[in-house]
């Protein structure tokens, strides 16, 4: 690799990362404004215009917080599960495009950090490892409830990753490659002259398993098991406080966005919008347009993320293994066979 | 069966309900409904909710006509006080009309219970308690206030709540008022 080469890698590690570190207040505060406006309430609204500096008055309070680690906790990994928990997330995020290469300083540019051949399986590889973070510092923090968070977790993750993992193989036999940017090419154009060609509407099955069991991989509301305050104080991040805390938090959030992305890029048809090259916008510009639609898509799913949550109470524990086994399994399984009945008859 | 036993039977789920999609997307829709209506949270400092005449907040002691303290400091209501947080120390009074009045008459509001008991006992409807509520401090000594301070907290309410004694309780029921937070 060249110097240039060198340097637009670097550039682009910093974009992203300071893209997503930068996405996360937002999501913090418009976590708070929605569930206030469903509530009826106003929410913050005291600190900045519109409670906006909100998320900046967390960041002070959560460092200037005591840092507590209980007695006979396991230091290392203790102090790691955080880390373990937020750096997954980030990673992920490397391999998923957002939006066309483009041109600049006379080379092809992808907008991507790394363009690997199975992008799909490395995210959700790096993705998962999230899970660990969660269940060490549930068993690092010597605490029972802490413990039962972190079990939850992890059997929630073994449960919903191979619906997960099913839930795409029918969009990949339809793209026949495990790179991201391939899969989002495959959904250009329209069905019929004017139904988008996402994989949303090739593979609905596929897409609500995929939505569902996002929930779940995020440990979010109403899979939100590990965490259940109600029950479990605050299940794996119980004994966690000031920046220790805000990692875990950060990291739910950064979860959110790289499984937002991934699923746009998955079913939502990416940067790809319909009929935007008949329009006749300069490169760049079409650049920056197909930029914007792809952002507005993943800010639309992570406005579900945030909607759901605010509606739907908890899942009990055993309803949320049933469902994991009992229906989204099988489902995913048929959805397989469907898709590859359906491919075959219509070769 | 001996015992009274009502059986509940929970209401059978029709299969549209047991899909669950179907009713989550009820439910998302119920609450994208509330995005746009108007919130209910009252603006507190700058904003003042109405409360009843009735409502029970901080104390005053009353001045009769002539500006005199009524309170003739009979003990009344310390001794009516369930929480033990009235003192009184009287001493004899320079008027004609009655013997004493009191010389020093502290309550403890971090100790009260805003029972209204207080007002209740009192023979000369000297004590009431008035509709302020934002009365927090940040020293315990803050929180004792003493005979000047009472009678500071009825000059200033006294021309939104007159008196309440000869009134009839459906009377002051009506009189829904607004009263100023005490440091404002
Ligand atoms: S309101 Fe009740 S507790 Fe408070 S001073 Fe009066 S009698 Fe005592
Ligand atoms: S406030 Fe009323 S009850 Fe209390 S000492 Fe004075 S006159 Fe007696």
């Amino acid at each position: 690799m060249d110097l240039l080469g060198f340097v637009i890698a670097i550039v682009k590690a910093l974009i992203v990362l300071v893209l997503m570190l930068s996405t996360i207040p937002i999501l913090v505060w418009s976590e708070r404004k929605l569930s206030a406006w469903m509530q009826d309430r106003v929410g913050p609204n005291r600190v900045g215009p519109a409670g906006l500096l909100q998320p900046l008055a967390d960041v002070v309070k959560f460092l200037f917080k005591e840092e507590v680690m209980p007695q006979g906790a396991e230091k290392w990994l203790f102090v790691a599960a955080p880390v373990l928990t937020l750096v997954p997330a980030l990673l992920a995020f490397a391999a998923i495009p957002i939006g066309d290469p483009i041109h600049l300083f006379g080379r092809e540019v992808t907008l991507q950090l790394a363009n690997v051949n199975v992008g799909i399986l490395f995210v959700f590889a790096v993705g998962s490892l999230g899970a660990y973070g969660i269940v060490f510092g549930a068993w690092a923090s010597n605490n029972k409830f802490s413990l039962l968070g972190g079990l939850r977790a992890a059997a929630q993750l073994v449960s919903y990753e191979v619906s997960l993992g099913l839930s795409i193989v029918g969009v990949l036999m339809l793209t026949g490659s495990l790179r991201l940017g391939d899969v989002v090419d495959a959904q250009a154009g329209t069905f019929f002259g004017f139904v988008p060609r996402w994989n949303l509407f090739a593979q609905p099955i596929g897409f609500l398993i995929f939505t569902v069991a996002a929930f779940a991989e995020t440990n979010r509301a109403p899979f939100d098991l590990a965490e259940a305050e109600q029950e479990l104080v605050a299940g794996y991040h119980t004994e966690y406080s000031s920046m220790k805390f805000a990692l875990f938090f950060m990291a739910e959030y950064a979860h959110m966005i790289t499984v937002s992305a991934l699923l746009t890029c998955l079913f939502l048809g990416g940067w790809k919008v319909p009929g935007l090259e008949h329009i006749g916008l300069g490169p760049f510009l079409f650049g920056v347009v197909q930029t914007l639609a792809f952002a507005m898509k993943a800010g639309f799913v992570l406005f579900f993320f945030q909607w759901v949550r605010w509606t739907l109470p908890r899942f009990r524990y055993d309803q949320l293994m049933t469902l994991g086994w009992k229906v989204f399994f099988p489902l995913g399984v048929a959805n397989v066979m469907l898709t590859g009945v359906l491919l075959l008859g219509s070769r | 069966m001996t015992v009274g036993v009502k059986v509940v039977k929970a209401p059978e789920m029709t299969v549209w309900e047991r899909l669950y999609l179907p009713m989550v997307f009820k439910g998302l829709a119920i609450t994208f409904s509330h995005f746009f209506r108007k919130s209910v949270t009252v603006q507190f400092p700058e904003e003042r909710p109405e409360y009843p005449y009735g409502s029970r907040g901080l104390h005053r002691l009353n001045r009769d006509s002539d500006g005199r303290v009524k309170c003739v400091a009979c003990d009344m209501c310390a001794t009516a006080c369930p929480a033990n947080c009235i003192s009184i120390v009287g001493q004899p009074s320079p008027w004609p009309d009655r013997e004493k009045m009191p010389e020093t008459f502290e309550i403890n509001l971090l100790r009260c219970i805003f029972c209204g008991f207080c007002e209740e006992a009192c023979p000369e409807d000297a004590i009431e308690l008035t509709g302020i509520h934002d009365f927090a401090s940040d020293s315990r000594e803050n929180m004792i206030i003493d005979r000047e301070g009472l009678l500071a907290v009825y000059d200033k309410t006294a021309p939104s709540r007159p008196r309440r004694a000869g009134k009839t309780a459906s009377e002051g029921a009506s009189n829904v008022e607004r009263e100023g937070s005490l440091h404002a």
